[in-house]
Formats: structure tokens, sequence, C-alpha cells
């Protein structure tokens, strides 16, 4: 069982535990459930006070155990960004590639050993800004692979600076006075390359969120989950969301949960409405299956 | 032989052209993965490679361009495939900064270069050599690198699988920087039978995951055993700079310093393994033709004709130019009195030629931008000058 | 809790409770276990970690009901809910 494992990634400080009268074990160092599955020599990580990759993370990883995969098989990819660090916190085969260059990586993995189960987790910036390219042909080809785009609307990991998804009228380092250019809509962008899957949710929104990923995993060819999350760093304290907590306020009041809506009618506008939910789930073979129907077609001959 | 009736691995002799050697190479040695882009010359390689890998049960994609394609074949390669890539000059370029990431991760695959006129779009369908120094430099920081020059279909198919064993036992990226003349000929080309062929794996870890550290070589070792994805080991690796456990060290430079000095010296350290260079007719010779490639071909008849006016004049052919053969030049240059340097660019390997001389002999250029092989004539008045002979028009 | 009326297999629906374990060095402060807790279980405490972050303290533990939302939400992996025997209030 997973859990007799925690003894071995135990970190060597040592565990005082506190009991409290009213019901709180206080761990100065600890061991938490989940630790089985991460580098716990690296925590606690880089991310700030109130960014949701951390949770982004737990998802992620709840959702594995819970698809019941083989965690031997699952390889996590990403490209650079703070969403890019997600990979050297989980105990599992990751790999930390090139700015935008995460897909074509985790093509590859798949291709030469379809057996593992290889997820993509990198931002907005790393995969529709410079990693585009890549992450339209992906969906485009049906390639296997779930891939987690994790949105906060800006670069975070070098300050803050507008991308893709930058809404227009955010203010970020490179747009002073406000965004003007016309943002992408990742889960539309998605759909319209072709992809089976694709469903948003915001951190807030943990629980749906864990249970898309899971959805996501076991669904074979391209499945994207957006993950709306703060940056109170980059981006949120720019706009009156000082906090971690604050943009989570502002995603239960702007959050709105509507399965099966047209994606492209889900653009999101600073102030607007944060349509969430599970936008599109079609069956289409995936490359591997029209790979080995070509072959059959071969060797027929 | 028919493209539609290749089945399984070939063997026998072959008259083939020099791209399709290089993919039947890249087969013999085990690869079971190409990624590419069309691009002239390189264009028959991906063809080659998509007719033949379903048939000996590997996989090709064509992706969306070359970095993409230098990223499938990196993530190939970490999955235990063995993974090519070909292209020529316009997306060796783009291939730059993830050949870097090959070198950082120490990922072994090949790159196929076939080189053509330059710079930019340059001349697509004629040949050019003016990718060498970037071969050694192109990708940003500090690195070595292995290049290979075949001058014929026969070598390029042997050096394909050269390349294949030099990525596995030293764990980076290898070039093979041929060029569209030699890709594009067609020759004699023997496939030797399986069993006659040398294929080298890369070294597994020896020990259980727990104990399991990316990058610490054995003891006395500079390349540390590989572990592939999806066998439990649970790596992590990174383009960082990082420690001996693939985590990220970027707080200092203490990290930095053993990484790069082994990055480099794990070539460099072994450059008798490595290095190969061809002596010929160079026992007497008062003058030496140091040339690779095409180039290095289409030198034998301007040395036969220096030779029947009397000049003795023989040829040392780079089959690795990169890493550079110093010491074979310095030595060289020790018993000739000049050095010709016919290349198929402005005068790239030329320099390190005079580097390696160390002022010992002058060295003489014979540039050519492109687009064409030398002038005979041309090479041979060079021989005449390195010669001190009278240049006759 | 207030039934309009009594439910007849009340006596074998059990209420989950949980204790609260917090991983003090871990927390980073963000307060989202303390916002979203549904049974106002936390609060900021006014004790400090080595980084000067207040990790979160109980308040009224035994409305605790293991939902499990803290350890979801918290991005630092430095609380998580143990189910235990008692009796939930409800308050």
């Amino acid at each position: 069982m997973e859990q007799l494992k925690m003894e071995s990634y135990r970190t060597d400080k040592t565990l005082e535990e506190h009991g409290e009268a009213e019901g709180l074990i206080k761990e100065i160092h600890g061991v938490h459930p989940m630790d089985y599955l991460l580098r716990t020599e690296r925590l606690p990580h880089i991310w700030c006070p109130g960014c949701g990759l951390g949770t982004a993370m737990t998802c992620l990883l709840n959702a594995l155990v819970k698809a019941e995969l083989d965690l031997d098989k699952v390889c996590v990819v990403s490209g650079i960004g703070c969403t890019g660090r997600v990979p050297g916190y989980v105990r599992l085969d990751s790999f930390h590639t090139t700015h935008g260059r995460a897909i074509p990586f985790a093509t590859g993995l798949k291709l030469a050993n379809p057996e593992l189960q290889v997820v993509v987790i990198s931002g907005d910036g790393d995969l529709v800004t410079i990693g585009g390219n890549h992450f339209i042909h992906a969906a485009r080809r049906n390639m296997d692979i779930t891939v987690i785009c994790v949105n906060n609307f800006n670069y975070g990991m070098t300050g803050g600076q507008a991308g893709a998804t930058t809404p227009i009228g955010g203010y970020t380092t490179t747009t002073p006075y406000g965004n003007y250019e016309y943002p992408f809509n990742v889960s539309a962008l998605a759909a319209a390359s072709g992809a089976v899957y694709v469903a948003r949710w915001t951190v807030l929104h943990a629980r749906r969120l864990e249970r898309s990923i899971v959805e996501a995993l076991l669904k074979p060819g391209f499945s994207l989950v957006e993950v709306i999350s703060p940056c109170p760093t980059g981006f949120g304290r720019r706009h009156r969301q000082r906090e971690g907590i604050d943009t989570l306020r502002y995603y239960r009041e702007h959050g709105v949960i509507r399965h099966g809506t047209d994606p492209r009618e889900t653009d999101i506008a600073l102030g607007g409405a944060i349509i969430e939910g599970k936008f599109v789930d079609i069956e289409k073979p995936t490359f591997l299956e029209q790979h080995a129907r070509m072959l059959e077609h071969i060797a027929g001959k | 032989m028919s493209e539609a009736e290749a089945r399984g691995i070939l063997s026998g002799v072959f008259f083939m052209q020099g791209d399709i050697a290089c993919a039947e190479g890249a087969i013999c040695a085990g690869c079971r993965f190409f990624a590419g882009y069309p691009i002239t010359p390189a264009t028959e390689v991906a063809q080659r490679m998509s007719e033949r890998l379903p048939t000996v049960g590997g996989i090709y994609i064509q992706m969306e361009d070359e970095l993409a394609s230098m990223n499938a074949v990196l993530g190939a390669s970490w999955a235990g495939v063995k993974a090519m890539t070909a292209t020529s000059g316009p997306g060796f370029s783009l291939m730059m900064e993830n050949l870097g990431l090959g070198v950082m991760m120490e990922t072994p695959c090949v790159l196929v270069n076939v080189q053509r006129g330059g710079p930019s779009t340059g001349l697509p369908t004629l040949v050019g050599q003016g990718d060498m120094m970037q071969a050694r430099w192109g990708s940003h920081g500090d690195y070595s690198i292995i290049a290979l020059a075949p001058s014929s279909p026969q070598e390029l198919f042997d050096l394909t699988i050269h390349a294949f064993n030099l990525s596995e036992l030293y764990r980076l990226p290898v070039l093979v920087m041929t060029d569209a003349e030699v890709g594009h000929m067609t020759e004699k080309v023997v496939i030797p039978p399986a069993e006659e062929i040398e294929i080298v794996e890369r070294r597994k870890p020896t020990v259980p995951p727990e104990e399991y550290l990316p990058y610490r070589p054995e003891p006395g070792e500079l390349v540390p055993p590989m572990a592939i994805a999806g066998q439990g080991y649970r790596f992590h690796t990174t383009g960082l700079t990082h420690d001996e456990r693939g985590y990220p060290s970027t707080a200092d430079d203490s990290a930095q310093w053993p990484l790069v000095q082994r990055l480099i010296d794990k070539i460099e350290k072994n450059r008798a393994k490595i290095i190969r260079v061809e002596y010929d007719h160079l026992d007497d010779a008062e003058v030496a033709v140091v040339s690779y490639g095409i180039s290095a071909r289409t030198a034998v008849w301007p040395i036969q004709m220096a030779r029947e006016e009397g000049i003795k004049v023989g040829l040392l052919r780079l089959v690795t130019v990169w890493p550079f053969p110093d010491e074979q030049i310095y030595e060289l240059a020790g018993h000739v009195r000049g050095i010709v340097v016919p290349e198929i660019n402005m005068g790239q390997i030329v320099r390190e030629v005079q580097r390696s001389a160390a002022g010992r002999v002058p060295v003489f250029s014979v540039p050519h931008p492109g687009g064409g092989i030398h002038n005979p004539h041309k090479v041979l008045q060079a021989i005449r000058q390195a010669a001190g002979r009278k240049l006759e028009e | 809790m207030k039934f309009w009326r009594r439910p007849l297999d009340l006596e074998t629906i059990r209420v989950p409770h949980g204790i609260i374990h917090v991983l003090v060095e871990r927390c980073k402060g963000c307060g989202w276990c303390i916002e979203y807790c549904p049974r106002k279980v936390l609060e900021a405490s006014d004790e400090i970690n080595s980084k000067g972050y207040h990790p979160p303290k109980t308040t009224q533990s035994e409305a605790c009901v293991s939902c499990g939302l803290c350890e979801l939400l918290c991005p630092e992996f430095a609380i998580y809910v143990e189910e235990v025997e008692g009796e939930v209030k409800f308050l």
C-alpha cells in the first residue's frame, strides 16, 4: 500500500506533536498524507503565498491516485514558468523542458512508449503563447496526452508580463497602460484544434477540478483542463487582488458553472463572468489508433 | 530497390542515395523513432524513415516544425527508444535551443544536418558546408559536442550507426554533418548483416530506485547510467543547472562548476577514443590538404594533378570534425611546409586548423560561398602556393 | 441539528468527525483554509512560524466534519484532517 511508503520519504527533521485541547495537532515539521508523492526534501516550494499552483498540484496528485493509474508509468512534463516547476516537486518521472516545448517532448515520450501515461502541466504563457503552435498541432493530431494549462493571465515567473491570455485592460509590466491586444481563450483554442476533452475550473472549485482531471487522465486522446489560478504577485495585486484569497473571492463571485457551453462563448474579460465546466467531451480516434489502422492496412497488402 | 518492397532490416549490396543510406544506417543501429520536418536536401531521410519505420516496429511522426522535431526526439530517447531527426541549415538553427536541452539533460540521440548554401534560406538545392562552426558553438552556453563528416553514401551509412553508438556511450546528441552532395549522390552501399554491425546501448542503472541519482556517474567515470521513463525510477531531469539528484540548483554557482565541467570533460577527456582521421599519402608529403565531407573527396583530383607536377601532397581527412583533432594537426604541421584547407564555406574549419598548427606552418584557405563543389584548379593553385611553387594561370 | 421530523434511520447515520493536523513550518499564511472551511473551524493563530506566517488554529473543533476541503485547498501541503471517532457538535 502506498501509505506505508510515507516513512521512507519523511524528512530528517524531528517530528514534534503538540496535542491541543481544541482538536488541533500542530506538527512543526510533519508528514502530510500526500508526502509519498512529493519530493519532500524540496519543500516548502517556491510559489508565493496565495498562489494557486499548490492547489492545482494537489488536485493533480489526488486525481492520479483516484484514477488508479500505475504511478511508475506516469510522466509529468512541463516547460518554463511557475507552473513549470510542478514536475520538480512530484515524485514521479518528471521532465522540466524548454519554454513552450513541453508538448512535443511529451509526444516523443508517448509515441516511443505508449504504455506511459503522459501529463503535461504548464502555464498559459508556456503552452499557448510561445508553445501555441505545438498546442494546436497536438490537439489536431489527438495525441494521447493530458494537458493541464494553469492560466493566471500573465507570465508570472519573470515578474508579471503580458501573455496571450491577458485580458483587455489588464495591467502587467509590459502593458503599463492596460493591455489592448485580444487574448486567446485557451478552452476555445483547444476545442477548435480538435481536443476531445476540454474543461475549465478555477482552483477554488477544487473538487470539481480534481474530478475533471480524473476524467481527462482516463480519456484517450488530447484532453485539456484549463485551471484558472491566482497570481497575486504577478497579476492579482495590479488588479485590486493583493492576496490569493482576494482572487478566490473574485472567483466565487464571478465563477459560473455551465457545462456544455460552446467554448467560443466562454471568453474571460476583466470583471466579467468566468464560465467553468466541462465544455467538450467527444470521441475520436487517437493518433496511435490511426497509426495502428495504417499498420493493419499495409500488413494486409 | 523500390521503397515499397523494403521490409524489415536490410542487408546486401545496394545502389543507394546518401540520404536513404543514412536512414538505413539509423534503422540498422536500432533507431525506431524519427520526428522530422521536410527540408531540402534532407527530405529524403524523412521520407525513407516514414516508409521503413512502420515495417520494423518503429514510429515516424512529422512534427509541425524543427523545434518540435528535436524535442520529440529527446522525449522518445527518454522513453528508451533510439531517436533521430534530419534537417538542413534553417532547421538546424531552429533546433539549437533544444540541442542544448539534449546536451544538458544528457540525452542520446542523432541529429543529421544535410548542409546547403546559406545564410538564411540560401540555396536550398545546392551544397554548402557553412554550418560547421555552428555545429560546435550553435547553442548558447558552454558544452562539448561530437560532429561527424561523411564523404560518401557508404560512409554516411556507417557514420550514422557510429553516431548512434557514440550518443549512447557519451549520453549526448551527436551530429552527422553531411551535405547536399553526399546526401543526394547515389553510390554503392554495402549493408552488412545485422550480426556484423556493432551496436552500443546506453548504460542502465545498477542500483535500485531509492539509491539512484540520475546525474552521478560511477566512480572514475564521467557518464552517468541512464534510467528511462516508466521503470519506477521516478527521476527528475531539467534544463536548469542541476545537482546530482537532477534537482535545479540555481541559487549560486556551486552546481554549475561540476556540471558544466563534466559535460565538457566527458567529451574532451575521451578525445583519443572519439576522434577519427584518415591519412592518405602523407608519409612523404610537403603539403597537406586538410578537409572533410564532400570537399575532402573533391580534393582527390587536385592532389593527383599536383603529384603529377611533382608536388608531394597528401590528404588528412577529418571524419570527426568535433572534437577537433588539435593534436593530429599540430603533429602534421611539424613535418609539412604548408596546409591547404578547402571547404564549401568562407573559412570555418580553417580557423581551427590555424589554431592547432600554432604558427608552425602557413595555412591556406580555399573558401567557397556555397552552391557548388570546388573548382579543382583553385584547389591545385592553393596546393602550389603552399608548396612554394610559382603560381600558373 | 433540528430535523422537521425525526428520520427513521437516524441511529445508522454517523456524521464523520475530524482532527486537524497543521504542519506549521510549511504554512505561508494564505488563509484559504480559514476562509473556506464550511464549519468555521479554523482561524489564524497569533503564533508565528519561523518564516513569520500565522498558521491556523481551531476555534470550534467539535464542529469539524472531516470534509477535507482545507486539505484539498491548501497550496502548501500544510494541513490535513484525520477522521476520528467523536460526536460532532452542530453549532
